[in-house]
């Protein structure tokens, strides 16, 4: 070989290797650009996550502290116009809020006027004369006496106190006119005015005055109507599933009803509203507005997201384990209850907990059967009229009082809460009870 | 285990029977999203004051409220709904055709429909006509005759002492009480200032409905969602841009929203009550005769929600941004509620 075409076959090989060594460079670009990818769509997810929580956390963390007055409340009877204690109605229908008007206008005695008046006891909630009217009714005894009390005070100046309403702005333009600002700053300088966390927002139901607005209502509504929906969805998905699974025959007809089953997750939710509408308010005369009918509503919708799920966990235990308990004589029945069922069961439940996390957030098809509805007493039982929490968070972001803008955003806590703690179960059910071949 | 299914079965057909042969002692109600926020304060306090249990509210719109209600006389059917218009003959009829032959009509009182901008927006001043001009999708043609598609982009180009800013009216959408009120009031009234289209109410009716009632898609009217809040907060982000939103809502955020003046008065509480401010609906809600005496507790709600303390001058619900009934309106309707008057249409 001479040198030339030594020295050509080099720098053929050269530019040969040149060559790979340019195609692995973009090779590499290439799967660096797809991870950038990957990682620029997680940060964006990431990002919104975050705006939406910090505005939520932002707006709602404040709803869960008030504001309480202190007042000395005396149960005068000629202010209560009540002449005989023993006689219910009575007390039932004294005017309390002229006791309220009392105690305040002891307390700015200056306070003079029609308006003036309505300003002042505008001040505390309306709830305080409830409150007093349960005191008195429980214990007659305290008519004539008087009482140290803190009340919650109204939703205005709840939002004076904790800065959303500015002081600074012209008195035109703010909900809080400058002599009720002399009055809280005087309430402030003598120690009567306080903040504290709201318990109220946690024992409560609904109310059209925000300092008195509660979630517990909607919770409780949340918690029977989910309670049904448990209790129908969960043994009725696990049976069509271990049928479809282990029993059937695959045929035609079997697979019709697959197909049927996958395009039912996929139905829009207020169409099993629609239906439960016709066929349990109408059909079956069940009350409105009640949990049952909301949990069979919500049965409907989750049925298919659990037989899907299930159907999958029974699939995964191997066949292995079904031919060994054969082999030594078990039944199909024994086969299925004894080893398939136990082995399938984490992922069966993970299944039901995300399906019932579902049915938690969902508004559209309870609309229809009447659950979007304004509810103050707290439901005690399935057939009560009820709503839930996340129709709750709809109700008040519509609401025009200013004080329902925080309320929404701790509602809105709340319901991420309670679907976090149930997503965290199915992920603690899965790891303790999954077993892996 | 099979006798112990058939138990099981039996045990849940039985409570299904029980349920429904359980009596309702809760007075039901439906209708419009705009009279809820005041009937809910009414409920309350009755559930409050009374020994009856809180009437449940839903809010199903007035359409919705009326069919509703409409569907029969007994337990399973609303008691009373709520309106932000008039109930429509053919309704009425839709009522006595399934049985339910007496309503009592209440009127509680108005609502003002507000148009506003930030209150760090420009003071404006406009006519119901040009507000017609700015948001309807057809308008007269500005240099010659007949109707043309809107050509205004910005408000200076309607009147040239406006701001010269784009037009950008933020709204609510069709399915709303608000809107249908809002087209009644304004945009019909206003485009009846204009010959080119009052002709048009002789010639050819339908055509003159269309083009009174068809607001622009060009971008100019933006349909903000039922929910008033988003529009504050958006009027809030925009000082050049326009809202439509209830008088309470205006009431409630005097901080972020005034309200501009239309036909020479702004949407306030004195000028809606003495009818300076014309942009202002009646709202109402129906009772069923048959129902009251059966649910208890309809007549005590009724006495509530019709008393002076709730519905007065100085009421409650006048706190929450309703507009009081004159004298002889409200003398006319506690006459209708106490005596049970049937609607006659």
């Amino acid at each position: 070989m001479t040198d030339q075409s030594r020295n050509a076959l080099e720098r053929l090989a050269a530019n040969k290797h040149e060559r790979l060594n340019a195609r692995l460079k973009s090779r590499y670009n290439r799967e660096r650009r797809f991870r950038a990818y990957g990682i620029a769509s997680i940060a964006l997810g990431l990002t919104f996550l975050a705006i939406l929580l910090t505005t939520i956390f932002s707006q709602g963390l404040s709803a869960f502290w008030t504001t309480y007055v202190k007042l000395d409340v005396t149960y005068t009877p000629e202010v209560l116009y009540i002449d005989d204690a023993t006689d219910e109605s009575q007390l039932r229908l004294a005017d309390y809020d002229g006791v309220i008007r009392q105690a305040l206008s002891e307390r700015f005695p200056e306070a003079s006027g029609r308006q003036t008046m309505r300003n002042l006891t505008g001040m505390v909630s309306t709830s305080a004369g409830y409150r007093l009217r349960n005191r008195l009714m429980e214990n007659p005894d305290l008519l004539g006496e008087t009482e140290t009390l803190w009340f919650l005070a109204d939703d205005d100046v709840d939002l004076l106190m904790n800065g959303i309403i500015d002081r600074n702005l012209p008195e035109s333009e703010r909900r809080v006119n400058d002599q009720e600002l002399e009055w809280i700053d005087s309430l402030v300088s003598s120690d009567q005015i306080e903040r504290r966390f709201n318990t109220t927002f946690f024992t409560n139901g609904d109310s059209r005055d925000p300092e008195t607005a509660g979630i517990l209502g909607a919770a409780m509504g949340s918690f029977y109507t989910l309670i049904v929906t448990l209790a129908l969805s969960f043994p009725i998905g696990v049976a069509a599933a271990i049928y479809l699974e282990e029993f059937a025959p695959k045929n035609r007809l079997t697979e019709i009803i697959e197909v049927n089953i996958n395009n039912l997750a996929a139905v829009p939710s207020i169409v099993f509203g629609l239906l439960g509408l016709a066929v349990f308010i109408n059909f079956f005369g069940l009350p409105r507005s009640a949990p049952i009918v909301g949990g069979l509503v919500l049965t409907l919708m989750t049925l298919p997201t659990i037989i899907i799920s299930a159907r999958a966990s029974i699939k995964a235990v191997p066949p292995s384990i079904r031919e060994a308990a054969m082999g030594l004589g078990a039944s199909k029945m024994q086969v299925t209850l004894h080893h398939v069922l136990p082995l399938a069961l984490p992922g069966m439940l993970t299944g039901t907990i995300i399906g019932m996390a579902q049915a938690l957030g969902e508004t559209a098809p309870l609309l229809m059967i009447g659950m979007v509805a304004f509810i103050v007493d707290i439901p005690g039982g399935f057939t009560d009229p009820a709503t839930v929490l996340p129709v709750q968070v709809y109700l008040w972001s519509d609401s025009p009082e200013r004080a329902f803008i925080a309320k929404t955003s701790a509602a809105i806590m709340v319901l991420l809460a309670f679907l976090a703690v149930m997503n965290l179960l199915a992920v603690f059910l899965r790891k303790k009870f999954e077993r892996r071949w | 285990m099979y006798k112990k299914m058939i138990g099981t079965v039996v045990a849940a057909a039985a409570t299904l029977a029980a349920v429904q042969a359980e009596a309702r002692d809760q007075i039901s109600i439906v209708g419009s999203s705009t009279v809820f926020p005041f009937a809910t304060v009414v409920a309350e306090r009755f559930g409050q004051t009374t020994s009856y249990p809180t009437p449940t509210i839903e809010s199903t719109g007035s359409g919705g409220g009326l069919k509703l209600f409409c569907e029969g006389v007994g337990e399973s059917t609303p008691d009373i709904t709520n309106a932000s218009r008039r109930i429509k003959s053919s309704e009425v009829e839709l009522c006595a055709s399934n049985g339910v032959e007496d309503i009592v009509e209440v009127l509680i009182g108005y609502d003002g429909i507000a148009v506003a901008n930030s209150v760090n927006g420009p003071e404006m001043e406009v006519s119901k006509g040009e507000l017609f001009l700015a948001l309807a999708e057809t308008v007269p043609n500005p240099n010659g005759s007949g109707l043309v598609e809107n050509p205004y982009e910005q408000w200076s180009d309607i009147r040239s002492d406006l701001p010269n800013t784009a037009i950008r009216v933020f709204g609510p959408p069709p399915t709303s009480g608000t809107r249908d009120a809002f087209v009644e009031l304004v945009m019909e009234e206003g485009c009846a200032e204009f010959d080119a289209i009052a002709s048009l109410e002789d010639s050819d009716e339908d055509k003159f409905e269309e083009v009174c009632a068809t607001m622009r898609e060009d971008g100019a009217f933006v349909e903000a969602g039922e929910n008033d809040t988003l529009i504050i907060s958006r009027l809030d982000n925009d000082t050049s841009a326009l809202g439509i939103f209830g008088f309470s809502f205006l009431d409630q955020n005097s901080d972020k929203v005034k309200s501009i003046s239309v036909d020479g008065a702004k949407a306030t509480f004195d000028n809606i009550a003495d009818g300076s401010y014309a942009v202002s609906r009646p709202l109402f809600f129906y009772v069923k005769t048959a129902h009251v005496g059966v649910i208890p507790g309809i007549e005590e709600y009724l006495a509530e929600f019709t008393s002076r303390r709730a519905v007065g001058p100085n009421g409650y619900l006048i706190d929450r941004g309703l507009i009081p009934l004159s004298n002889a309106e409200y003398a006319r309707m506690k006459d209708a509620v106490d005596n049970l008057k049937p609607l006659k249409m």
